[in-house]
């Protein structure tokens, strides 16, 4: 189902260089790849570095953030030596994104038409009559019967689902090989979310795109990626396939994560809360960011941070737990260790 | 082992099903009018809460849940007559509260409390931790300064921050510990009922799941009365006893939890539970898809509400409104297919 590379993004840091002399580490380190047709997620906590790692990719971080080390590059081309005119053509072309509150990206004084339209024009060679057609061919593949209506519509007299799929019509319009969607489903409620994300998919599927879903929702991950990336103080802590996220679960973070969450499949008396909340990222602790939360935490844990290294085929680990030497073999899954978490 | 646990849950179920009644709402509406042309008239009225009838159990938790818009927060504000209903009675432990005028009210005010989403919005900025959470001592009671100190440090100690803390600003704090600082003050004046508005929409999982377990702890101590508004079917499951599911500003369906979840009658509630992405990656649940958006609260369908997305509708869902039927012991269901 999934082909070659598509985006490969290396060495990866992003910071921000805020008063004080403080220097928030948003991205410190991300190494990861995106397949032709697949869906990569990204999970993890508020402020872990997801939306920063996503716009890096884009290259629409703003001061006082700089991406200041690592490569991106799309089909082996190296995104961060574009010049800003190049880039505005990728972005869009090659890469689009949605994001969250489609109200950042849609304009309130034009037309959910118009809107369309502007995207199409600056990227194919269209006739305005001809983006026109093709803008209600979008906005009826992303599910509105009646779109020559919507076409004269202003974003506010949309609902929320309805300006989501407006947004969705926008970032597909030019056929990008990658669409980054940032929490596109979370302002919504459960069944138009659901309408939301299986579009996305149906569009996937048919345009042949690649993903790349942001979520802090372990449920929509289950449901729709095919691969995870786990996001924890600006670096990925463990990386694998969707299924073994879930069941073959190896960084004490993401086990953590997983005996929080209240279930409609299962009844738990108590929720397994992880103490303590998620260290700021312009004062990382020196060894494990985790370290200060985690009930395996050793001595090595507070000295130095551990490499994200291979345990199996398609799963990567952050942890002591899982190296030579370690206290573990490997073994520690999340069944053996719930109790104790 | 499984089966302890499971006598200790009925326990403290029997406990809960006191079948005293602290709050009963008695066909409630609250409409809210459209203003519009130059004159600035009335042309409309959102129905925001439109007839709705519950009873609320001491020391209960009812979750209630229901999409954006639904009307949850308008009802749960005219629970506690944040909003003066525009029809209909509340009862508050047998007293008619919804017409009171505030000094009358004053009496009951401390009794009810209400904790809200935002941690961000919900607290003064301005204000120290201490002065927040002493604030209704000052306010409501006469107690002496040395005695409300004593008082927020014990609140502190109990929602799991510091005594000096008390010195700090809300800045200061993570999401979660704002969180907890809203919930010592709520608990300020000993309430005996407290809305829940979405109280850790807003969190991370990892630190919803520290909020829910204290407000689980706190429940028990102080017999806390609970009405827990959320639209994550999941949190609701886990911390209500009863459920009720709202839809354009009526009740679609009301059930201890146990038979909502595993038997959701209403055609929106099962919908709704077939929606929520599950984490079983082996297992994959049925999605019931719904067709449309919300309709307009200004304009909802005639006869029943959700028959614009439903998929069961049939003739008289468009000219009789459903009722809240009772169709099995304490489930309650607002659907023709149940008459
Ligand atoms: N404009 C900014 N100025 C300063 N620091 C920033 C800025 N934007 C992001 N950061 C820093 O980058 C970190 C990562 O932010 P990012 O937005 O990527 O988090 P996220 O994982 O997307 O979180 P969320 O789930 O809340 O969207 C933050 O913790 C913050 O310290
Ligand atoms: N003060 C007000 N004036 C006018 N309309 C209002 C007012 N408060 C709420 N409404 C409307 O009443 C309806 C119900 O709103 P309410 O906030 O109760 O919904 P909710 O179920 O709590 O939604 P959410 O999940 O988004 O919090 C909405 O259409 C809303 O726009
Ligand atoms: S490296 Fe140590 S502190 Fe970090 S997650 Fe592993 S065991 Fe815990
Ligand atoms: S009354 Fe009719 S439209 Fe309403 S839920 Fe029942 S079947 Fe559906
Ligand atoms: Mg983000
Ligand atoms: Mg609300």
């Amino acid at each position: 189902m999934t082909g070659n590379p598509l985006l490969e993004v290396t060495g990866l840091k992003t910071y921000f260089y805020l008063e004080d002399n403080l220097v928030a580490r948003a991205v410190d380190g991300v190494d990861f790849t995106i397949n032709e047709g697949e869906t990569l997620a990204i999970v993890g906590e508020s402020g872990s570095g997801k939306s920063i790692t996503s716009l890096s990719i884009m290259q629409l971080v703003n001061r006082p953030g700089k991406i200041i080390e690592g490569t991106i590059s799309l089909e082996d081309d190296d995104l961060l030596k574009k010049s800003s005119k190049q880039m505005t053509k990728i972005r869009g072309n090659e890469i689009a994104m949605i994001f969250q509150e489609p109200m950042t990206a849609l304009n309130p004084v034009y037309t959910i038409g118009n809107q369309i339209i502007e995207t199409i024009k600056k990227h194919k060679n269209l006739s305005k009559p001809a983006a026109r057609e093709r803008a209600i061919e979008l906005l009826k593949l992303v599910g509105f019967p009646r779109a020559k209506e919507v076409m004269d519509e202003y974003p506010h007299q949309l609902s929320g689902g309805m300006r989501q799929r407006a947004m969705i019509a926008m970032a597909i319009s030019c056929d990008p090989k990658l669409l980054i969607a940032d929490e596109p489903s979370t302002a919504l409620d459960v069944t138009i979310q659901a309408q939301v994300l299986d579009l996305l998919m149906e569009m996937k599927e048919r345009l042949n795109m690649s993903i790349l879903l942001i979520t802090h929702d372990l449920g929509v991950v289950a449901e729709y990626a095919d691969r995870v990336l786990v996001m924890y103080g600006g670096q990925i802590v463990e990386e694998t396939e969707v299924e073994s996220i879930f069941e073959d679960t190896k960084h004490p973070y993401t086990i953590g994560l997983l005996n929080s969450l209240p279930s409609l499949d299962k009844d738990v008396e108590r929720l397994g809360a992880i103490k303590g909340s998620v260290p700021p990222a312009h004062s990382f602790p020196k060894g494990c960011r985790f370290a200060d939360r985690c009930p395996h935490a050793m001595d090595q844990c507070r000295e130095s941070n551990p490499e994200l290294l291979s345990i199996a085929p398609n799963h990567k680990v952050r942890c002591y737990l899982y190296e030579q030497g370690g206290r573990s073999n490997g073994n520690r899954t999340r069944t053996t260790s719930k109790t104790k978490i | 082992m499984a089966i302890e646990q499971e006598q200790l849950a009925k326990q403290k179920f029997e406990k809960k099903q006191s079948n005293e009644i602290i709050m009963q709402a008695n066909q409630i509406k609250k409409y809210f009018p459209i203003k519009g042309g130059i004159f600035k008239h009335t042309v409309g009225h959102i129905k925001a809460v439109d007839d709705i009838s519950l009873s609320i159990i001491k020391g209960e938790t009812l979750g209630l849940v229901g999409e954006s818009g639904s009307g949850k927060s308008t009802l749960g504000r005219v629970l506690l007559r944040l909003l003066e209903p525009t029809e209909g009675e509340v009862l508050f432990e047998g007293t008619d509260i919804s017409h009171l005028n505030n000094r009358k009210l004053r009496k009951y005010r401390k009794d009810m409390q209400i904790v809200f989403q935002d941690p961000f919005a919900s607290l003064n900025s301005k204000m120290s931790v201490g002065e927040l959470i002493e604030e209704p001592l000052l306010v409501q009671t006469s107690a002496t300064k040395s005695e409300r100190k004593q008082k927020s440090i014990e609140l502190l100690e109990k929602v799991g921050l510091r005594a000096n803390d008390r010195a700090k600003y809300p800045h200061e704090f993570s999401g979660g510990q704002r969180q907890r600082i809203s919930i010592a003050r709520a608990l300020a004046l000993n309430p005996k009922f407290i809305i829940c508005d979405e109280p850790v929409s807003a969190l991370d999982v990892s630190i919803q799941a520290q909020v829910l377990n204290l407000m689980a702890d706190l429940q028990e101590e102080f017999n806390l009365t609970y009405l827990f508004i959320a639209h994550d079917l999941s949190v609701v499951k886990h911390i209500s006893d009863r459920v009720a599911v709202m839809y354009l500003g009526r009740i679609a369906e009301l059930a201890p939890k146990k038979l909502l979840y595993s038997n959701p009658l209403h055609p929106y509630t099962k919908a709704l539970l077939s929606s929520v992405p599950s984490t079983n990656v082996r297992e994959k649940r049925e999605k019931i898809k719904l067709s449309g958006d919300l309709p307009s609260p200004a304009n909802p369908p005639s006869g029943c509400a959700f028959r614009t997305r439903c998929p069961m509708v049939h003739d008289r869902c468009g000219t009789e409104r459903p009722e809240l039927n009772e169709v099995e012991n304490g489930h309650y269901v607002a659907c023709h297919l149940f008459d």
